[in-house]
């Protein structure tokens, strides 16, 4: 394991890491309600990805860098940009009468309360602990690829499934 | 700064992408609010690996993971909601009841 990082005292100090922390965490929440609330398809996508680049943020306080690379690049550079790419070739004007369902208000309480009982057994779990521990790059790889050398074939493999599947089913409607 | 504001912070983007998936009408924003809710399940994984010593590599293995299924996940959804839009000529959840056509 590489350093450790001691952070802040106890009892609710507001620390550099903390405000840090807690900007990131407007952006994040922000993005999050556009990406519920916003109207347009084009803008919940791009808020969509203010949200992601946020949590990125929040990977590189928690001292996982690989983890807020491997963010950016694949949500930044590869999701959100496939996503545009599926808007732009359906039908963008039909977007705009696809608002919400009649479900609304309890998906609304579904969520509240949902939010309410996780918070509670957090804050009812919280044991105080400020003390983060990095990893290096060189350790996650050698985990990854000594530890973890089964699953990661297994994920390579339903990478190449899904994008050969994903290429069959776009092509099938095409021949219709 | 402890593992209590990470855990907070996740389960309110979890929160908020629950409630796209329930809300919203649209196949694509639906698809949005799902990796919403993956990402508030990766903060939680690395949140964890970082305040567990212990345990430092495994959270971020299995957020690799997660985000490899999430990729493979949107390349699949997509192309699903593009053959559907051929074929419906819609993406709207509502109409779409049927399996075969």
């Amino acid at each position: 394991m590489g350093s450790t990082q001691e952070s802040g005292t106890e009892g609710g100090v507001l620390t550099e890491s903390l405000v840090v922390f807690l900007i990131i965490s407007v952006v994040c929440v922000a993005g999050g309600l556009g990406v519920v609330f916003s109207r347009n398809v084009i803008h919940a996508t791009f808020l969509l990805l203010v949200s992601l680049m946020g949590v990125a943020g929040i990977f590189l306080l928690l001292l996982a860098e690989f983890l807020a690379l491997v963010q950016v690049l694949i949500y930044g550079g590869a999701i959100t940009i496939v996503v545009l790419f599926v808007i732009m070739l359906t039908k963008s004007d039909e977007f705009e009468s696809l608002v919400d369902n009649s479900q609304k208000p309890l998906a609304f309480l579904i969520s509240i309360g949902l939010f309410v009982v996780m918070t509670v057994a957090a804050i009812a779990a919280d044991n105080g602990n400020t003390v983060r521990a990095s990893l290096k790059f060189s350790d996650l790889g050698h985990s990854l690829f000594t530890d973890w050398a089964i699953p990661f074939e297994v994920a390579s493999l339903v990478l190449l499934v899904a994008l050969i599947g994903a290429i069959v089913i776009s092509k099938q409607g095409e021949e219709e | 700064m402890s593992l209590v504001h990470f855990q907070i912070l996740s389960a309110a983007l979890f929160s908020i992408g629950l409630y796209g998936v329930l809300a919203r009408r649209s196949a694509v924003l639906i698809l949005l609010s799902i990796e919403l809710m993956l990402n508030a399940v990766n903060i939680n994984l690395i949140a964890f690996s970082a305040y567990t010593e212990s345990l430092a590599s495994t959270g971020q293995v299995i957020a690799i993971f997660v985000i490899t299924v999430a990729a493979a996940e949107v390349g699949l959804a997509l192309a699903i909601i593009i053959n559907l839009f051929r074929s419906k000529g819609s993406v709207d959840i509502d109409k779409i009841d049927v399996m075969r056509w």
